[in-house]
């Protein structure tokens, strides 16, 4: 295989956009990953979306998007896992480029969520719809159960959930993209609406629209468009069983840990080695279990780890700086494509207020449904 | 969710059919194809018990349309003496005394209506047992 290079990347910002639907979205990143590239051609186009379908009546999206941008004829496909489509788009990319087919594949995601449809119903195609949706669980249901084992097991606290949120919006309060960029004390999360109990409002990341963008090639014609490639040093993916109810455990990830283990062998790299992590939080409880799933903290560490100060900012393995999906939003099919872009800027250097110094090893973690869908990857600073 | 798709759900969803793996043992509800513990073939059909452990749970506020007007309602993970595990409202109790480790009896009752033409889809649901509640 060949070593691959992630060369441009660009996202629109996320949040409610009335003005812009899903393939101006779409067309708005990857036309500015294009210039910033400064290339004339692809050969290859990657849609991650979860459901154009269910969300605005859009589905067959690869020639589409191509056509959007200029770029009919360009083969081009769509891909879903859920809210892991954007990462499994990347990873999809990434193989092509990898295997010699093509040099440069464009791996994108995008979400419309913002246009009137049903968000809870749509979001619930994720879960089992015959055994779990039948009976009336929501999303933050399912999380809320995962959350409840966990609490069950572990001894984790409310408090320990609602202090995901307030570091994650301390960190998204410093991106200019977040939907949210603002800051809530502890008492605000912990006194927020109740959405599927232990899980309140502000433990849950938002409903968003959004598109993100990054254009991959191979490492040794990097430098014909950037100065600064980032390698992507090891893609791992893993399914579990799609009901919760026939996970082993439900108060633990375990495609989670199957995907970083199949990433960390490909890098050659442990969790160790890692100095600064996107990680999947739709709700605050998946934040906990996925650092503990890809043992970026010790298990008995991670539901402190936010209190702790040990995965915000300045801590020893910042987690999030981006604002996560809690605050950044979470557009879902875009989302594992804002992930790698917010990895990106960190190991260039880019991430102004929000930099981790001398980060040269970030990693990306992107979930699907309550856990059937996992896929991590890990980047390097050239 | 058109009567066909209904339909097809009957015999495990309202009347408990599961199926043994002969293989390795593990009650799979409901039935598959192939054992996703050993990969099996072989199983033997089981009804499951109408008695339950609660494994997790939540209290749902915000509900789905078709649930709207039940919100809030308790929902848990349940396993029964087979070691079958499966998604069930929890009912007739304080929603907010639902919790792991509580003991539940399964009773047949209407899940929710078809959206637009309206048909009754049963199946069942978790209510505490008296000794259970007598215990705490």
């Amino acid at each position: 295989m060949r070593e691959v290079a992630i060369v441009a990347a660009a996202m629109t910002p996320f949040g409610e956009l009335w003005e812009m639907s899903l393939r101006q979205l779409f067309a708005e990143a990857a036309l500015d990953v294009i210039k910033k590239a400064g290339v004339d051609h692809l050969d290859s186009i990657y849609v991650g979306n979860m459901s154009g379908g269910c969300f605005v009546g859009q589905e067959h999206l690869g020639p589409l998007m191509a056509d959007q941008i200029g770029m009919a004829g360009v083969p081009s496909t769509r891909v879903e896992s859920a809210c892991a489509s954007g990462g499994i788009a990347l990873r999809t990319a990434f193989f092509e480029v990898a295997s010699g087919a093509s040099d440069l594949v464009l791996a994108s995601g995008v979400e419309k969520m913002n246009d009137g449809a049903d968000v809870t119903n749509v979001l619930a195609t994720a879960a089992d719809q015959e055994l779990e949706v039948y009976h009336g669980i929501t999303f933050p249901g399912l999380y809320a159960m995962i959350a409840r084992a966990h609490m069950e097991a572990h001894g984790t606290t409310e408090e320990d959930l609602s202090w995901v949120s307030v570091k994650n919006h301390r960190h998204g309060a410093l991106n200019p993209k977040a939907q949210f960029p603002r800051e809530f004390t502890l008492e605000q999360v912990m006194n927020s609406t109740l959405v599927a109990e232990p899980l309140r409002l502000l433990h849950c990341s938002p409903v968003s629209d959004g598109a993100a963008a990054v254009l991959l090639c191979p490492l040794d014609q990097a430098k014909k468009y950037t100065d600064q490639p980032i390698k992507i040093l090891g893609t791992g993916q893993a399914t579990s069983a799609m009901a919760l109810a026939d996970r082993k455990d439900p108060a633990f990830l375990d495609s989670v840990q199957l995907s970083a283990e199949r990433a960390f062998a490909m890098a050659g790299v442990g969790p160790g080695d890692i100095n600064v992590a996107e990680v999947h939080d739709c709700f605050a409880i998946s934040e906990i279990c996925c650092i503990e799933a890809l043992g970026l903290v010790e298990r008995s560490q991670a539901a402190g780890a936010a209190a702790s100060g040990l995965t915000a900012l300045g801590g020893r393995i910042p987690v999030n700086t981006s604002g996560g999906l809690k605050a950044k939003g979470h557009p879902v099919g875009a989302t594992g494509i804002a992930q790698i872009i917010e990895i990106f800027e960190q190991l260039r250097g880019e991430s102004g207020a929000r930099q981790v110094q001398g980060a040269s090893l970030g990693l990306a973690q992107n979930m699907g449904g309550s856990g059937a869908s996992s896929v991590v990857h890990i980047l390097e600073r050239m | 969710m058109p009567s066909p798709r209904y339909w097809r759900e009957v015999p495990s969803r309202l009347r408990l059919e599961a199926a043994r793996c002969s293989g390795c043992g593990k009650v799979n509800y409901p039935p598959r194809l192939i054992c996703p513990g050993c990969r099996g073939k072989e199983s033997e059909p089981v009804t499951l018990s109408k008695t339950a452990k609660i494994i997790t749970s939540t209290v749902i506020h915000i509900a789905p349309d078709d649930f709207l007007f039940e919100a809030p309602y308790a929902i848990a993970v349940v396993e029964t003496p087979e070691k079958a595990r499966f998604m069930a409202q929890v009912v007739d109790c304080d929603p907010s005394s639902v919790g792991p480790g509580m003991d539940v009896s399964l009773e047949f009752r209407l899940i929710r209506k078809e959206a637009r033409s309206g048909i009754l889809c049963y199946g069942f649901k978790a209510v505490p047992t008296a000794s259970w509640e007598a215990k705490s």
